[in-house]
């Protein structure tokens, strides 16, 4: 066993373990930890596919935002986990059974007969100054530029979807709004007004003596 | 590297409509205060646009660009045309009835917009990435759209369970696209065809791809087993949003399944056709039985709908491009007859009142003479009644199925269509035979509804009369000689 392959299986076994870890784990904020883990370890076997650049942006992006917000707001809602679990342990037979099913079949297709090396052949190995980032760019940039504004327009509809869901325009009655147009509109007329009043003269104050008397 | 930059000419539609929503999208918070309705207007303008636009070059022959991700044919520029054209109807139902709940909103109709593009990127879809991105770009302005009325608890739910069954069916999708690209080696259509046809592919991983993209399809048309989200999200979401959530993406789903299955994976046809044949049977039959005790017309129109996704299904199983020119027929009449008989509620709805209950429409002959009759046009072309255009869609998919020798099916799917009349029948009897429990006058919000309403009974029964065309049409842009 080569060093490369006890790294791979030593970041595969992680990111198994981390995964089964998630999914099982009662505390949210320790599975999305465990899912952490996973997505550092899924980083570190992409690097060692010398897809470097995938294996930052996903710890980068994911790990460093998505997951990092993900906390933040499992931490702040107050999940009642005796709700959460109700019902599970009465599915959790014919789950059980599903599950076995599916990954038996799974097996059965995915394994080593038809995905493993003999297969597929062995990756291609890059020389040290292959750029990972360019050659992603240029198929970006170039061959996939449709599917790449498509996406920059599935993140606008995110951005859109978010604010019209969020937004909550409270009635007049109970806040008050700024109105811009007004304010910028206004002119120093409007601003001061000068009022003619009749001058009230205070009657001066008697000196104390005088009141003593 | 060798790069030519590629045509843009085949997606000027598409890139139109893009540019329009964005203007609409920023104009919108300038305009909306001071006229209330510019947006929907601004809406519908920009659909009669694109939709000049996609008459005035119509594709006769095929073009590709963007290096194999985007295709444009006839097929296409047919269903994009009533893709707009059911949106158009959606969004004029769809702003009286936001008036009406006091929820109308610019992004209503700019989430619809993107999700019109989403079916546009569909339907033209020439690889597995613009396929996968179209659908995510439709289903998320949809997700939206359904829990956009914040204080209904209803509406909340029902955009949940949308969405996480939604995210769980694209998954599986998206599962099954990296195993075919795993077996092929390749993401475009025609090249995955031409792979599999060589026989250089795994088969074993390549119906074990296939089952999964079938589930995806399955789910997004709401065919059985899949089905469990559609009566819950049609009944929870405001009508405006069922009216649209129930028609177009049925059509872009259609589309997407023509794409996967007839273009890129026709080889495969014997580990496919037996799963659309078991999805088929089992909408047929849920649709049929399940439907008749809804008292909610909103549910029974999405069982209703479930079964009307069996028969959609039956020209696919005929896996002949006759078939296929029959169920894009199907889908159509479908999407169209589903925007009155969601229309219907959505005209006689008033604030405070949803009226989406069978009981609400008893004794609705007396209370409004004409609607009822648009409302009973309607229902007899949902059941396939003839002379109305529902019938002849019904037809031509037995018809297929029966040339492509499935006559137990085709007997299965009249037995179906026999049943299903009852639940229609049921809807016109409490019109005319029941006694109203408020026998007052019934208008509806605006007179523009009723005229809205009628238009589109009455192309039906036209449709009906002399369906001719509207056939060749759809059988034209398979290169289908009828």
């Amino acid at each position: 066993m080569t060093f490369e392959l006890f790294i791979f299986y030593l970041l595969a076994a992680i990111a198994s373990i981390s995964g089964v870890m998630m999914i099982t784990i009662k505390d949210p904020v320790k599975a999305a930890l465990w899912l952490v883990l996973a997505f550092i370890a899924t980083a570190g076997v992409w690097i060692t596919a010398q897809a470097e650049f995938l294996g930052l942006v996903l710890i980068l992006v994911y790990v460093g935002a998505v997951m990092v917000l993900f906390l933040f707001v499992v931490m702040m809602l107050d999940i009642n986990l005796a709700i959460l679990k109700e019902g599970f342990t009465q599915y959790l037979p014919i789950g059980t059974m599903v599950v076995l099913a599916i990954s038996a079949m799974m097996y059965l297709v995915l394994g080593p007969e038809r995905f493993g090396l003999e297969a597929t052949g062995a990756p291609v190995v890059h020389s040290a100054d292959y750029s990972n980032t360019k050659a992603i760019g240029i198929q970006l940039y170039t061959f996939h530029v449709y599917a790449f504004i498509l996406a920059a327009v599935l993140l606008l509809i995110g951005i859109v979807a978010a604010i019209a869901l969020t937004l909550r325009r409270r009635p007049t009655t109970e806040v008050r709004y700024q109105n811009i147009d007004k304010q910028v509109k206004t002119q120093a007329s409007e601003r001061l007004k000068m009022i003619k009043m009749t001058p009230v003269i205070e009657e001066p104050i008697k000196p104390k003596e005088e009141e003593e008397k | 590297m060798n790069f030519v930059i590629p045509s843009f000419t085949p997606a000027v539609p598409e890139m139109v409509l893009l540019a329009l929503i964005s203007t609409i999208l920023i104009a919108d918070t300038f305009w909306a205060k001071r006229f209330q309705f510019a947006t929907y207007y601004a809406t519908q303008i920009s659909l009669v646009v694109v939709g000049f636009l996609i008459i005035s070059s119509f594709a006769t022959v095929p073009v590709i660009t963007f290096d194999g991700s985007f295709v444009r044919d006839s097929f296409g520029d047919v269903l994009k045309l009533f893709v707009l054209a059911v949106s158009f109807g959606v969004f004029f139902f769809g702003r009286e009835y936001l008036v009406q709940h006091k929820f109308f909103s610019g992004e209503f109709f700019v989430l619809g917009l993107f999700s019109v593009l989403g079916m546009f990127v569909m339907i033209s879809a020439h690889n597995m990435i613009t396929m996968y991105l179209g659908l995510e770009i439709m289903s998320l302005a949809i997700y939206a759209m359904v829990a956009m009325r914040k204080e209904s608890a209803g509406a909340v739910e029902a955009g949940l369970k949308y969405f996480v069954l939604g995210a769980l069916a694209t998954g599986m999708l998206l599962y099954g696209f990296s195993m075919i690209y795993g077996a092929t080696g390749s993401i475009t259509f025609p090249e995955i065809a031409d792979i599999i046809a060589s026989g250089k592919a795994d088969t074993v991983v390549l119906s074990f791809g296939v089952v999964f993209v079938v589930i995806g399809l399955a789910f997004k048309l709401g065919a059985v087993p899949f089905h469990m989200w559609v009566p819950d999200v049609y009944h929870g979401s405001p009508t405006a949003v069922t009216l649209f959530l129930a028609t177009a993406p049925k059509i872009a789903a259609f589309a997407m399944l023509y794409r996967l299955l007839a273009e890129a994976m026709p080889d495969l046809l014997k580990d496919w056709q037996s799963l659309i044949i078991m999805l088929s049977v089992l909408s047929l039959i849920v649709g049929a039985f399940v439907a008749i005790v809804q008292d909610n017309l909103k549910r029974m129109l999405a069982y209703s709908g479930i079964g009307h996704m069996g028969f959609l299904l039956l020209g696919v199983i005929a896996a002949t491009p006759d078939g296929y020119a029959s169920a894009m027929f199907y889908v159509v009449i479908y999407a169209i007859t589903g925007v009155a008989g969601f229309g219907v509620i959505a005209t006689l709805s008033r604030t405070g009142k949803e009226f989406d209950l069978i009981s609400d429409f008893k004794g609705l002959n007396a209370r409004n003479p004409w609607l009822a009759l648009m409302i009973l046009m309607i229902m007899f072309s949902m059941a396939g009644v003839p002379p109305f255009i529902g019938f002849w869609a019904k037809l031509l998919v037995v018809e297929e199925i029966i040339q492509a020798g499935f006559l137990w099916l085709a007997v299965l799917a009249v037995i179906a269509a026999v049943i299903s009349a009852f639940y229609y029948l049921k809807v016109i009897k409490a019109m005319y035979f029941d006694t109203p429990e408020d026998a007052s006058k019934l208008e509806p919000a605006n007179s523009r509804l009723t005229i809205g309403v009628s238009s589109i009974a009455i192309l039906l029964l036209v449709l009906g009369l002399l369906p001719g065309t509207m056939i060749d049409v759809f059988f034209n842009s398979l290169n289908v000689v009828s």
